[in-house]
């Protein structure tokens, strides 16, 4: 009797499978899906090939000055050369070391949250970032104070100025903001009508108007004899333009707390503060992280305004030195460096936000 | 019997625990706070002023200004008044801000649909300018078009030629300028009539599909007859219109219309800055809509084409319309950057020149700042009132 015997199955075809697979599948799936992928790959290769080619390999990364740059290759000598006046602005060179100091304290706070360490020790850093760490900064930086020799504002400078924005920015920016969202959800309408006034007011003018506003009127606001610093002026501008936004993203969240949170909150007998501490605000903040990390990375990449009311950060030190004879035909390179440590730290924080978003996810969402 | 002597009811919580006396204290010293900053303010305000010499008051603004603008929409010279000088600089702020909107758009959903594509390559062309270009700062962006790109076209003499008729150089972008000869009354006729009659043949199709379900190609008809009927008149007429060609004379280029560069810079930088956030809004509205959605629609027989615009397009618009708007106020507001590159916008032609030479600093910060609110409660109030027709109607 014969048996049956099953022969071996027979491997795909080897458009089914594989790279092949892949590529009919994901490029050339219609007619015009292959069009599309032919023009796109050509405009690709024609444009990035060169590209590379100019920023990489025809490219001069060392030298002593603008004579050992290739008219052929981006010239980052010039980057190289200036680097110390991009990161310090003004500040004097031997003193150096006290804002390294303090990027060595940020980074101690900031670096450890991304590493898997113990949640407690985690979290006394990240602490230490948001009060110690400004302390330390401004004792360091200023100086005055045990015996470090005063630097005036006026010679702050470079990343160190757009990070110093940025962060004391952000600091102050949040909890004013978490104050005004909690006043406009409040049910005193005068409370609430202050706060409603305040937020449309800062969200409807350019960020511009208002840096002009802090430069230009802020002296004529103040009684006679007090005088505010010129970055501080940019501070406070910058502190309340933000903590309006700031104000709204939250807002989002506290409306997010379905009523039952309130209510239950206010059956175990809570005071309002408590309620909002230890109840609500836990809640509503998680909820908002994307709309709080948005917030953030915009005011990061705003601090570069300040260059139009005179204050150098790090695209006006980079702008200034463009300026320079001496580097004629750096434009393009200067200003893709600026972009290249922008794009880093946005892109870092966007991609923190998407992780603390993970992080905290309880499964309570629906 | 023992009575209980606790009384049935409690009393009334002491004053000061009492959350309606709390609530009317905390907003009595609201008020006052508030009143006294302000009047704090206006007080210092006054006594700086009086002390530096400030007039105060409106009448700079019928004062000669006595300096030239480079771009206006309206007419105006050095003889104008400090009035005129806002009237332009709000023109040209419009000017920048509506076309900003309009490419923005457009970019932004290109963009953000082809995120979408099922072509890997598309997609991922497009996530790699959103993230490039939502990441850099837009002062940045616009230094970087104006001096790195702008400033790098040659000059007028080895200007880019388009076919003879157009020309980019430094200098900014010169196209050829229409002159309309009498008889061209015809053209503006035709299109009128041309747009009259889409209308009607839209009310007509929609009521004959509602009664008798058939449906009537009125997007191909109107796309004969819209750019048909002018064609028409302007053949009919002779050609009543004849263009103001561009040619080089001297060191510039004489006639035509010009783009200044400060324009083109400023419209690229706000369009690619903007269409980078508008990219994920319209990505993430199309994927809110469940894709049961789709696939019902697919199975009642309808083809691909009208899937998107009747069932996914109208319900993502929902979720796209509100930061959306958020993103048109962004692109307004953000054309004060101007300022940086000399783009003649209200920041730079009123708060900075203007100011400069008159230093009505509250006077002027106060206009300016007046037009940003109504501009921004303009642009708020229309797309309020479009959301509200496209809101979901729940009966």
């Amino acid at each position: 009797m014969a048996t049956h015997q099953a022969s071996p199955d027979l491997p795909p075809p080897p458009t089914q499978r594989g790279l092949l697979r892949w590529l009919r599948e994901n490029l050339f799936s219609t007619w015009y899906n292959s069009l599309l992928t032919v023009a796109i790959g050509y405009w690709l290769i024609t444009t990035f090939v060169p590209l590379i080619n100019w920023a990489f390999i025809q490219a001069v990364f060392t030298g002593s000055g603008a004579d050992a740059c290739n008219p052929d290759g981006a010239c980052w000598v010039f980057v190289e050369q200036r680097l110390g006046f991009f990161i310090y602005g003004f500040y004097p060179a031997e003193m150096r070391w006290r804002p390294n100091v303090v990027f060595a304290l940020f980074a101690l706070s900031v670096v450890p949250q991304f590493l898997p360490l113990p949640a407690q020790v985690r979290k006394w850093l990240a602490i230490f970032g948001i009060t110690g760490l400004p302390v330390a900064a401004y004792v360091l930086i200023s100086g005055g104070y045990f015996g470090l020799e005063s630097v005036p504002t006026s010679r702050w400078g470079g990343l160190m100025l757009t990070l110093i924005l940025a962060y004391v920015g952000i600091l102050a920016a949040l909890p004013i903001g978490i104050l005004l969202a909690l006043g406009r959800r409040s049910e005193m309408p005068v409370i609430r009508g202050i706060c409603v006034v305040f937020i449309e007011f800062w969200r409807a003018v350019p960020l511009i108007t208002i840096l002009f506003m802090a430069s230009v009127m802020l002296p004529l606001f103040l009684p006679d004899g007090v005088t505010f610093d010129k970055l501080l002026r940019a501070l406070v501008g910058i502190t309340l333009f933000q903590s309006a936004y700031m104000a709204e993203v939250v807002r989002g969240g506290l409306q997010a707390i379905p009523r039952g949170q309130y209510e239950a909150a206010e059956a175990l007998g809570l005071g309002y503060w408590r309620r909002m501490r230890l109840i609500i605000l836990p809640q509503a903040l998680k909820i908002v992280i994307p709309g709080i990390a948005n917030t953030v990375i915009s005011l990061f990449k705003d601090t570069t305004l300040v260059l139009i009311i005179g204050l150098f950060d790090l695209l006006g030190a980079v702008k200034s030195t463009l300026s320079d004879p001496a580097w004629n035909n750096v434009m393009a390179e200067g200003y893709l460096f600026v972009a290249f440590c922008f794009w880093v730290f946005c892109f870092g924080m966007s991609r923190y936000s998407h992780r603390l978003e993970k992080q905290l996810e309880t499964g309570h969402g629906n | 019997m023992t009575t209980d002597p606790r009384p049935l009811r409690p009393g009334r919580p002491k004053p000061w625990n009492d959350p309606r006396v709390r609530s009317v204290v905390f907003q009595i010293l609201a008020i006052a706070g508030v009143a006294w900053i302000g009047y704090s303010l206006f007080q210092n305000t006054v006594n700086n002023m009086e002390s530096r010499g400030i007039t105060t008051g409106f009448g700079f603004l019928n004062e000669t200004a006595g300096f030239g603008i480079i771009m206006s929409l309206i007419p105006y010279d050095e003889t104008m008044s400090y009035g005129r000088t806002f009237l332009v600089g709000l023109a040209n702020t419009l000017l920048v801000s509506g076309l900003g909107i309009l490419l923005a758009t457009i970019v932004g959903f290109i963009v953000g649909i082809a995120r979408l594509s099922s072509n890997w390559l598309v997609a991922k062309v497009a996530l790699g300018y959103i993230e490039i270009f939502r990441n850099i700062p837009l002062l940045l962006q616009i230094f970087f078009w104006y001096f790195a790109v702008l400033g790098a076209l040659p000059g007028p003499r080895q200007a880019v030629n388009v076919g003879d008729i157009a020309f980019m150089s430094n200098r900014g972008i010169v196209l050829p300028k229409p002159i309309f000869e009498p008889g061209a009354w015809v053209m503006g006729a035709g299109l009128l009539v041309a747009l009259a009659i889409t209308v009607v043949l839209a009310v007509w199709a929609r009521r004959r599909q509602a009664a008798t379900g058939r449906i009537f190609p009125v997007l191909p008809i109107s796309l004969v007859l819209i750019p048909g009927l002018p064609l028409l008149g302007y053949l009919l007429m002779g050609g009543p219109v004849s263009w103001d060609i561009p040619a080089l004379g001297g060191f510039n280029f004489r006639g035509g219309i010009t783009a200044i560069p400060e324009l083109g810079a400023l419209l690229l930088a706000l369009t690619l800055y903007t269409a980078s956030f508008i990219a994920e809004i319209v990505r993430s509205g199309i994927v809110s809509v469940s894709s049961g959605q789709t696939e019902a629609a697919l199975a009642l027989g309808l083809p691909a084409r009208r899937v998107l615009r009747l069932v996914v397009i109208p319900q993502a618009l929902r979720v796209i319309i509100p930061p959306l708007t958020s993103q048109y106020l962004n692109l307004t507001k953000n054309s004060s950057l101007a300022v940086a590159i000399g783009y003649p916008d209200l920041v730079n032609v009123f708060m900075g020149t203007t100011l400069n030479q008159t230093g009505q600093a509250v006077e002027i910060v106060a206009i300016t700042m007046a037009v940003y609110l109504t501009i921004s409660l303009a642009i708020s109030l229309l797309m309020n009132l479009y959301n509200r027709a496209v809101a979901l109607k729940e009966r």
